[in-house]
Formats: C-alpha cells, structure tokens, sequence
C-alpha cells in the first residue's frame, strides 16, 4: 500500500473506531482508560522512531511528554488556546528540545547516550520543579472548560483528540519505514560507520529522528493538563512513562509499525485493568515480568514472532 | 577520464595514540595501489582518513576526479562519497538485517547517486548473479563470500571513480580470496577505476597490483614500483614469507 493510501485507509479506520466507540459506550470510564491507552500508543510509536528504527535506545520519554504538558500549562496561563494548537505548539517545543538534545547528545552511542536522556529527563524536571509560573513542586490546578466543543463530555473530547493524535504517529512512523529515509535510519542502526562510508548523512538522519520522535512525544503530553486537571512535576515526569514507552515496542516488535501499537494496546490494557482490579503499584511488576517473558520467548516481540512462523511456512 | 588521489604527510591517530606518521603516497590514474602491512600498522587508518572518517592532524589529502583537484581534508564523509570516492570497508559492514537489494539502495543515498538508481542496480545484479537471485533475503544471513561480494556491489552503486578497499579477504577461505581479488580486477577494468587496496594476503593481492607500499608501525617502509620489485624485496620477505 503507497503512503497516500494508507493514510487515508488509517484515517478511515480511526474514524470508524471514534463514531463506534462513541456512540456505543456509555460508560465514561472507557474513555478515561482509552485516553490513556491512545496515549501510549503515541508514546511507543514516537520512542520507535529512534529507538527501534533507528537504534537509539531513548529514556528520556517522560521529559519530552512532560514539556509538552508544561508548555499547554504555560499557554492556559498566558492565552488560552483551544487544545489542538496547543498540541501543535508542544510538538514544536518538544520537536526543539529533541532537536538540541540531538546535537548535544548523538556523538554518544549504545548505552551511554540512554545515560544521557536520562539525566536529561532529571534537568528537565528540576528546572520545572523551580520554576513558580507553571506550580513548582506544588503542581498546579487546571480548570478545565465548562463544555466541550464539540457534542459529548470533555473527557470524550479529549480521547477524540488522542484518537486522532495516534493515528496521525502511527501513519508517520509507517511512511518513514517504507521510505528512503527508513532505510537510511535502519542502516544506522545496523552498522552506523558503514552507513556513513555508503553515504548517508548520519547526523542529519539522527537529527530528524531525535526531533520527530521528541516532538511526538511532546504532543501526547499537551492535553494532559486537561485530562489529570491537576499537573505536578513528580507524576508528570514520571519514569513510569520511560520504561513503558521502550518496554511497548519492544513487546510488540521494533521493526515494523505495528508493533508499538500492539505492546501499547496490550500492556496499557492490562495495566489499566490492573489498576482497577488490584493496584496501579502492580503496573511496573508486570511490564518487568512481561520484558522477562518477552525476552525469552520472543525476544523480537510478536511481530517478530509472527514474521518468524509465516517464514518457517513459507519454506515448507 | 579517470582520477588520482594523493596523500603527503599524513600524520593521524586516535586522542593520545599516534598511528600515523608523514605517510606520503599516491594513486595514478586507473592504478591498482596496494598497501601492505600486518594487522596494526595502521592501513585501516589510512583508509580512513581518505575517506573522512578519521581527521589527520597534518597532511594534506588531494584527489583529482575527472581532472578536478579536490583537497578531501575537512570535508565530511558524505561530501567525499559525493565526489566519486568509494569504500569496502574491512570486515564488509554490511546492514545484516536488511535485505540484499535494502543494502544495494543504501549504497546510492546521495542525490547524485539516487538518479541511475535502476540502471546501476541493474548493473550490480549482471555483474554478481548470484546477489539477483538472494536479493529479499537478509543481508546477514549469506556466506562470507557472497556478503564480500554484496559488500563491492553497495561500493558500486555510488558510481565512483576512486574505490578504496580495505582487507577484502578478511574472513575468507582461501580459494573465495582468489575469486574476490579477481572480481576486484574485472571491476576495476570495466568501470574504469583507481583502486587503493589494503591487504594482509600479500601473495594475492600483488597478482592484481600495479604497485604498492609496506606500511610498518604506521610510517611508509618501503616503496614498489612494480610487483617483481614487491616480490624481490627484503622488508616483503622478511614480514609476509618468513624468509
């Protein structure tokens, strides 16, 4: 299917999954919890990019969401806008800082620049922590809109958004595997010398791919000033958003687009039911049993898996 | 027309470690230059040096492509690739996972590469058979061999006039050195091309050479002008043939 095609097919579907779902469900607990799967569905689809395409492995996910939440709380301060340009405008701050991050941090490889957007996660926090305008370490309330502006709740409006937002990341990330610059991505992750002795711009590439990924990123954290109505650096920051952004792809399977949403769909699921049934403090002990499982069974995720059944059919 | 390349006074290293020392050398038009010297003497370093990977800290680089004389230090990798300059690297590189044809189109990601894009895979496939018939298979699942052969191929496709080659028969069995050394002259002889090879395998890569350098502990030791002057010489028997 040609890139043209398959964002409108996407397209067609997500809408086909926003008019049932809404007109279906009545039970708004459903959108609470979808709005958080969509989240992650971004989330795993944006660390991709770098992480599973390119081969850089990025922790720093929680810092990047959590500019795109600070700048909404920013621009709700100064001037409210409505909330999509306000995830325009957290995808162009986080799509800067990934930027900058980039240029600061790609001369590192392997597990030293993982170290990096780590403590870059940390600076970023500490800056938010002191910063008085957006809350500090208090957090800060936001009060939402009476109405939503379209029909519906204002939670449904949000999981709309998110809706949209996931399948505007995932027709990206599908376009750039199909096309010249994913090929050149992948072959950074392959080998990143041979790469750059065939030719391809190395820094470039991993500019482009630090700041979509950031950038995307940023945009899933914008509305959600909205959706907690109340915003504090610890949760925000969260490591909870770090671990699962990289433990998604890597259970759906890191080569192909479909993966992330796959280990964002399961994992966010179970860990959505996990917190209702028993306690949300059981979400990190099952993503570790998960990677554990995962590893061993399918340490290409299952997308590899099945890649790797209909392989041993074919030969047959 | 075809292209030199011209090294003088090349000192080069990594942070505190020096490994190259006023090396001078230069590559004719349409020569088969071969650079020898066991594992440690810097030919690896050289090559790349030339192709931008490495910056020497003096020297001057100079390559004439097409009778246009360009000085290569300073200039990123992709700009070198960009004049017509070409590297195998050792050990093939390739992107293992990635599919034959994948490799062969990475190999072509420059503009100036990318608009004969049909016609010079075309070309890699007629020149190496058997990569057509493996092309969707994965690059990293083939045989030495083949991989070497796949890894002259992804050269190729840049179109170049200077190919460096660094240790083709690394990882080889005996008799695929053989054919791989006279892949690279029937490339060499249809393309049109200089080639700067470095090579461990002395006997070998001295059957295809017009001329060559020893390179010991990263300084020129010894300069032939011909493949019975490489042959003949006391520094070549005394390292390579243990005489």
């Amino acid at each position: 299917m040609g890139a043209a095609k398959f964002w409108a097919v996407s397209f067609i579907v997500s809408l086909m999954i926003l008019v049932v779902t809404r007109s279906q469900i009545e039970n708004e607990y459903f959108f609470f919890a979808g709005y958080v799967v969509l989240q992650y569905v971004v989330l795993a689809t944006a660390w991709n990019i770098l992480g599973g395409y390119t081969g850089y492995t990025n922790f720093g996910t929680g810092a990047f969401f959590a500019v795109g939440a600070y700048s909404s709380v920013v621009l709700q301060k100064l001037s409210p806008l409505p909330v999509p340009a306000m995830i325009l405008v957290a995808g162009l701050v986080s799509g800067i800082i990934g930027l900058g991050m980039g240029y600061l941090t790609l001369r590192l490889r392997g597990v030293f620049f993982a170290i990096a957007t780590l403590a870059m996660a940390i600076v970023a926090q500490t800056l938010i922590v002191n910063w008085d305008f957006v809350g500090g370490a208090r957090g800060i309330y936001i009060i939402r809109p009476e109405h939503a502006p379209l029909f519906g709740g204002y939670i449904q409006y949000l999981y709309s958004l998110m809706l949209l937002l996931a399948w505007f990341s995932v027709a990206i990330a599908r376009s750039i595997e199909r096309s010249r610059l994913g090929i050149g991505f992948n072959a950074i992750r392959d080998d990143e010398q041979a790469a750059e002795a065939a030719g391809v711009p190395t820094l470039r590439l991993k500019l482009i791919a630090t700041t979509l990924s950031g950038a995307l990123m940023g945009m899933a954290g914008a509305p959600l000033p909205y959706y907690v109505t109340y915003l504090d650096p610890a949760s925000s920051f969260n490591l909870s958003y770090a671990v699962n952004s990289v433990a998604m792809p890597m259970i759906g399977g890191m080569t192909s687009w479909v993966g992330p949403i796959i280990g964002a769909v399961l994992l966010g699921t179970i860990q959505q039911v996990a917190t209702v049934t028993i306690a949300s403090e059981l979400n990190l002990l099952i993503v570790g049993l998960l990677l554990i499982a995962f590893v061993i069974v399918a340490p290409n995720g299952i997308v590899g898996l099945v890649q790797a059944r209909r392989r041993a059919r074919g030969e047959r | 027309m075809a292209s030199s390349l011209k090294l003088s006074g090349i000192d080069a290293g990594y942070g505190a470690v020096r490994v190259l020392e006023d090396i001078s050398l230069a590559v004719g038009a349409g020569e088969t230059v071969v650079l020898l010297g066991t594992n440690g003497n810097g030919k690896s370093t050289l090559i790349k040096c030339v192709m931008g990977i490495v910056t020497p800290s003096a020297g001057s680089i100079t390559a004439d492509i097409d009778g246009e004389r360009v000085d290569l230090v300073g200039r990123s990798t992709e700009e070198i690739v960009d004049l017509g300059i070409s590297l195998v690297p050792e050990g093939r590189r390739l992107f293992p996972k990635l599919t034959v044809e994948e490799n062969l189109l990475l190999g072509a990601f420059r503009s100036t590469a990318r608009a004969d894009i049909a016609r010079n895979t075309e070309l890699c496939y007629a020149t190496f058979p058997t990569l057509r018939e493996r092309r969707r298979q994965l690059a990293g699942s083939m045989s030495g061999g083949e991989q070497q052969m796949l890894a002259l191929a992804r050269a190729l496709m840049s179109v170049p006039k200077i190919l460096l080659i660094d240790e083709p028969s690394v990882g080889l069995a005996p008799v695929l050195v053989k054919r791989t050394i006279d892949k690279i002259r029937e490339l060499k002889e249809n393309h049109q091309l200089t080639v700067l090879m470095a090579e461990q395998n002395f006997n070998q890569a001295v059957r295809i050479a017009d001329r060559g350098y020893v390179i010991v502990h990263g300084k020129i030791a010894f300069e032939g002008g011909s493949a019975d002057e490489l042959n003949n010489n006391e520094l070549v028997r005394k390292y390579y043939l243990g005489l």
